[in-house]
Formats: C-alpha cells, structure tokens, sequence
C-alpha cells in the first residue's frame, strides 16, 4: 500500500519535472523523484541501496544544478510537432508490446529463481565473515565484477579529464 | 569584508563550518562498517566526496584547491585503482583468506573486504571530485 502511494508520487514529481517552466523548479522535482525511489527501497527492506541511491541523487542534483543555473535552455517547441508526437506514440505502442511479451516470462513478484543466490545466502557469512551480506557478494563472491565497476568510473575520469583539458582546445575569439 | 564576497552568504558558511566535518567523518564511517552494517564503498567516497563539494560551494574553489588540488585527486584516485587492482591479482593468485577472519564484528573481520571498500572509497571520491572540479572550472571559463 505504501509502495503504491510512494509510486503515484513518483509519477506525479516525474510529470512535474517535465512540464514546469522553471528549469530549477524541474530539477528539484526531480529530486524529489530520487527520495521518492529511495523510500520505496527501504519499504522493499534495501537499505544498503538506499543510501547509495540518496547520496548519488544528491550528486547528481548538485550537478545539475551547478551546470544549467547559468544558462536558459531554449524548449523546442515550433515546429514538426506532428512528427515528433507520432514517433512517440509509435516507440511507447513498440516498448509496451515488446515489455507485454518480455514481463511475461519474469518470475513473480518476491520469489526469485535460486540458483546461485542461493548458494551465497545459505554460505556467505562462513565463507567471507562478513555480516553484510551485499558488501560480501559486491565484493567477494563478486568481487571481479567490482573490479570491472572501478575500471568504469575510471574510464570515465579520464574522459572528463581528456575532455576539458587546456591544451588541446580551440581559441574560437 | 572582501573575504565575504567569495562563495556564498555569510549564513551557508556558518552553517557549513559546522556540518562539513559531520559529513567528512560519516562517510569515513559509512566506508570502514561496510561489511558490518548497510553502506559500503561506493556510497561512502560518494559521501566523502560531497563534504568537499560542500566546502567547495561555500567558501568558493581557492579555499578547497589549497587542501586537495587537482593533480592530488588525479593521484589518489590512480593509485587507489592501482591498489584495487592489485587486492584483486592477490585473490587470483592465492588461494586462501588472510588470517584475521574470526569473528564476526569489528573493523578488521572480513578477510579483504575492508580494503576492497577503502581502496573503492577513495577511487570514488578523488574521482568524483575531481569531475565536478573539471565542469566547474569549465562553465567558469565559458563565462
């Protein structure tokens, strides 16, 4: 019941954040959305994602905000409405039909296929000692995985840091 | 007065004396219990990272480039990916758990997986860090 509740919020900050005028206005909504999730992750008893999904959407805010307070995106909205609603409509008939017949093979809801995981639940705290069991299976029985995650973000470092280097720009004045 | 001027007013940097410290020390905290209670690396260097951002939006980008400059970051975050990289050659290679594994609480209690968090911690908040450092002064000198 509350999850439902906390999903119609959601929805509704997500409505608002596309449609306000105000580009911080949007961006707050938006956060709002991000609590929203982080809500329904300690409802759904997650609370190690909790705090990783508050502490980005801070981030991620602060960003946002830092990086458009300056400027005033100009919406797109003369012309080749006729086609831009028409291509909506066409990718959402496309995504509902293909997530009609994918959802359908999922298992339900709360009853996961234990195969692997569990394995890693019955055995996880004799054979890593530790007591939390996500921090055991990221970086443990997973722990390659975490690896290819830091080789990520690093990636990702260097590219900014490439990006928007000194040296390597244009002086267009 | 001409101190005033730089960052923001006089009431977020009062307010960010008190609680920017509180921030650093939790996400330290959030980092070391991560395999004892919920939080872990990511979410700690995340926390880590945005004490600095904090001071960095209050006191304005001099007082923050003095603690912790931009080739410093670079630095740490190499070489806690380094560091990373070599925890995981070490579990590749050997094929046994380091010794302390008994018990089941306290901070040294978890095999590896203290390091793992710490050297993930400080890769992602050197390294987030230094992104937003990198789009700031950007749109600074597009202005």
């Amino acid at each position: 019941m509350e999850l439902h509740l906390i999903l119609l919020f959601m929805i509704i900050a997500g409505i608002v954040a596309v449609e306000a005028r105000d580009l911080i206005s949007s961006v707050i909504s938006l956060s709002a959305a991000g609590l929203g999730l982080c809500l329904a992750f300690l409802i759904l008893k997650a609370p190690n994602l909790a705090i990783t999904q508050l502490v980005v959407e801070i981030l991620c805010v602060i960003i946002l905000i830092r990086a458009t307070i300056n400027k005033d995106l100009p919406l797109v909205r003369d012309g080749r409405w006729l086609f831009n609603t028409i291509s909506t409509v066409l990718f959402v008939v496309c995504f509902l039909a293909f997530a009609y017949f994918a959802l359908k093979e999922l298992p339900n809801f709360g009853e996961p296929i234990m195969r692997v995981s569990g394995e890693y639940i019955a055995n996880s705290l004799e054979k890593t000692g530790s007591s939390n069991i996500v921090t055991a299976i990221a970086l443990n029985f997973r722990g390659y995985d975490a690896l290819g995650e830091a080789a990520v973000l690093f990636a990702a470092i260097i590219g900014v840091l490439a990006i928007t280097r000194k040296s390597g720009r244009v002086n267009e004045k | 007065m001409k101190n005033n001027q730089i960052g923001m007013s006089l009431i977020v940097k009062t307010v960010t004396r008190l609680t920017v410290g509180l921030m650093l020390v939790y996400g330290i905290y959030i980092v070391l219990q991560g395999h004892i209670s919920p939080g872990g690396g990511f979410a700690g260097g995340v926390i880590i990272a945005l004490s600095f951002i904090q001071l960095m939006l209050a006191f304005g980008k001099g007082a923050v480039l003095k603690k912790l400059g931009r080739e410093k970051c670079i630095f740490l975050s190499g070489l806690a990916a380094f560091v990373f990289l070599l925890l995981a050659v070490r579990g590749f290679v050997a094929r046994h758990a380091l010794g302390f594994q008994e018990g089941h609480s306290g901070i040294f209690s978890a095999g590896l997986i203290p390091f793992c968090d710490i050297a993930v911690s400080i890769l992602v908040a050197s390294g987030l860090f230094v992104i937003f450092l990198a789009l700031v002064l950007l749109t600074e000198e597009q202005e």
